[in-house]
């Protein structure tokens, strides 16, 4: 019942794929139907590209072994705009979170730093850093820098006192504390935002690379846009989101094994 | 006995809380109270009479306002070195195994893992969790987890263990076998023990001594009983003795007008 169910929902779900490609294969194939909005029947391939050949493109890509290259700098991006930025973001929130007045001094900036729509700095860090993938880097970091931040704040706001006084009387120096309390503790808020970071990691990684490089696959769709080859734009697009999708995966493999110890729904109890 | 040091004495203790908006609240009000080494002393009262309050200051988590403790005959100053701690709530760290958090004590006094892992095997084996090691403590039942928090403060062989309504949550069958279970352990090797409670029967069956605090605020010791009963004692069979039933009375006769002072204070 609940798996016939569920075979049923990929059905429809494949259906709705098929059918979505099917009517933007229609529409925009020159010839098949007349023209009904544009005058010349190649403009609606020209502004919407065509399914068949966005595929095509795709997958010339992978046969000829050219994107590559493109996805494996973007994916360095990534990993080291989410690596940086995570550990900044886990330095500054355990301080800030245990010293009340480093908290207190830098709230202020902190909230500004945070409201600014951080994407603008783009450009800045392309003069500073160069066009090479440090300055993706480093938009990348600003992206997941905060969401970290965050959430360690608020995780070790939140351990229990009972626990942090056990730990105390059972003999736990200050440093000790730090790390067998407060960083475990704060690990788990880290993990439960990992699918947000990582994901502004990716998003810091494209746009930089869209705003100006030399490689990565923001790159790529930066160059079929000044050709003006929609194709290989949606091609571009399609690559990005089947990369993300895996990188998600790939997220929720590594928290199942990080937070083994957290009960979840319905196998436990909770206190 | 009385000529000895005592292993923990609270002498005159004052403890005033002072809120941010300024207002204060007296909990405990020139207690005194004294346990010596190897003697089980519970103190029961009324909810909100500043048990848990006297248990803080005795373990160096509050300091007091006024007065003095003393470990073996030595001020305290910052945390209580000599003693354990059972907590009324939650306190295992839940990122860590039983075992791990069995162990944990032993880490932070810089045992080698190796060895901490397999003594915190032992007191597991001990407390009756053999078996549960690698298990985490949202996968235990409340009594297990109080088992192991058991474990946890007494591997470290503490001089003085300090209880603070540690059963409390747990159902009835689950809490007197865990009583006898701390009576077996304690018998053992005996240490002084200071046990929180407002269970007037598990404070009996489980003493050498009962002290009775007063309503609070401002609350202080108001009657101090020796409790003769013979050891070994089961605590579900002892509870039916004539004697028991007599110092049930007894006790019950100077707590009842706090316990009534304090229900009247609630309705309020």
């Amino acid at each position: 019942m609940r798996s016939s169910s569920s075979k049923h929902l990929r059905l429809w779900q494949a259906l709705l794929f098929i059918g979505f490609i099917s009517l933007w294969y229609v529409a925009t194939s020159p010839t098949l139907l007349p023209p009904i909005y544009f005058d010349d029947p190649h403009k609606a391939a020209f502004f919407f590209g065509e399914p068949l050949k966005v595929f095509q493109r795709t997958w010339d890509w992978f046969a000829s072994g050219s994107i590559y290259a493109h996805l494996w700098v973007t994916l360095l991006e990534t990993l080291l705009a989410f690596v940086i930025g995570t550990a900044c973001g886990l330095a500054m929130g355990l301080w800030l979170a245990l010293s009340p007045t480093a908290s207190a001094l830098f709230d202020p900036y902190i909230k500004a730093l945070n409201s600014m729509p951080r994407v603008i700095l783009a450009p800045i860090f392309a003069v500073w850093f160069g066009l090479d993938i440090a300055s993706k880097v480093a938009l990348g970091v600003t992206l997941v820098f905060f969401i970290v931040f965050f959430n360690v704040y608020q995780g070790v706001r939140e351990v229990s006192f009972t626990v942090v006084a056990n730990a105390r009387i059972l003999g736990a120096s200050d440093r000790q504390l730090l790390r067998h309390v407060y960083v475990p503790s704060a690990m788990s808020w880290v993990f439960a935002s990992l699918h947000n970071s990582v994901g502004l990691a990716f998003v810091g990684a494209v746009v930089g690379e869209y705003l100006g490089s030399s490689r990565g696959v923001g790159y790529l769709i930066l160059q079929a846009e000044g050709t003006f080859d929609i194709n290989a734009v949606f091609a571009g697009i399609l690559v990005l989101t089947a990369f993300a999708l895996l990188l998600d995966w790939g997220v929720t493999l590594a928290e199942r094994r990080l937070l083994v110890w957290q009960p979840r729904g319905g196998e436990t109890e909770k206190m | 006995m009385s000529a000895a040091v005592p292993a923990l004495a609270l002498d005159a203790v004052t403890v005033t809380f002072v809120s941010p908006d300024g207002s204060r609240y007296t909990a405990v009000q020139h207690a005194t109270l004294r346990v010596q080494p190897g003697e089980f002393v519970s103190v029961v009262g009324p909810t909100g009479c500043g048990k848990s309050t006297l248990l803080n200051v005795a373990v160096g988590l509050l300091q007091p306002s006024g007065g003095q403790v003393s470990v073996f005959g030595t001020p305290l100053a910052g945390l209580n070195p000599k003693a354990g701690y059972l907590f009324q709530t939650e306190a295992l760290m839940p990122w860590r195994t039983a075992r791990a958090n069995v162990a944990a004590g032993l880490e932070f006094r810089g045992v080698e893992r190796g060895d901490a892992g397999a003594r915190a095997d032992e007191w597991l084996q001990r407390v009756g969790l053999r078996g549960f090691g690698g298990r985490y403590p949202h996968q235990l039942s409340g009594g297990m987890r109080k088992r192991v928090s058991l474990a946890q403060t007494l591997i470290l062989d503490p001089q003085i263990i300090l209880m603070d309504e540690p059963f409390s949550a747990l159902d009835i069958q689950t809490r007197q076998l865990m009583e006898n279970q701390l009576l077996e352990l304690w018998s053992a090797n005996r240490k002084s023990v200071l046990f929180i409670t407002h269970d007037l029967e598990e404070a009996i069956s489980l003493s050498d001594r009962v002290v009775v605090l007063s309503a609070g605020p401002q609350s202080h010791p108001i009657g101090d009983f020796t409790i003769d009963l013979p050891r070994p004692r089961d605590v579900a069979e002892i509870r039916l003795t004539p004697r028991f039933i007599e110092l049930h009375r007894l006790i019950w006769h100077a707590m009842r007008d706090e316990v009534l002072k304090s229900y009247a204070q609630q309705l309020q």
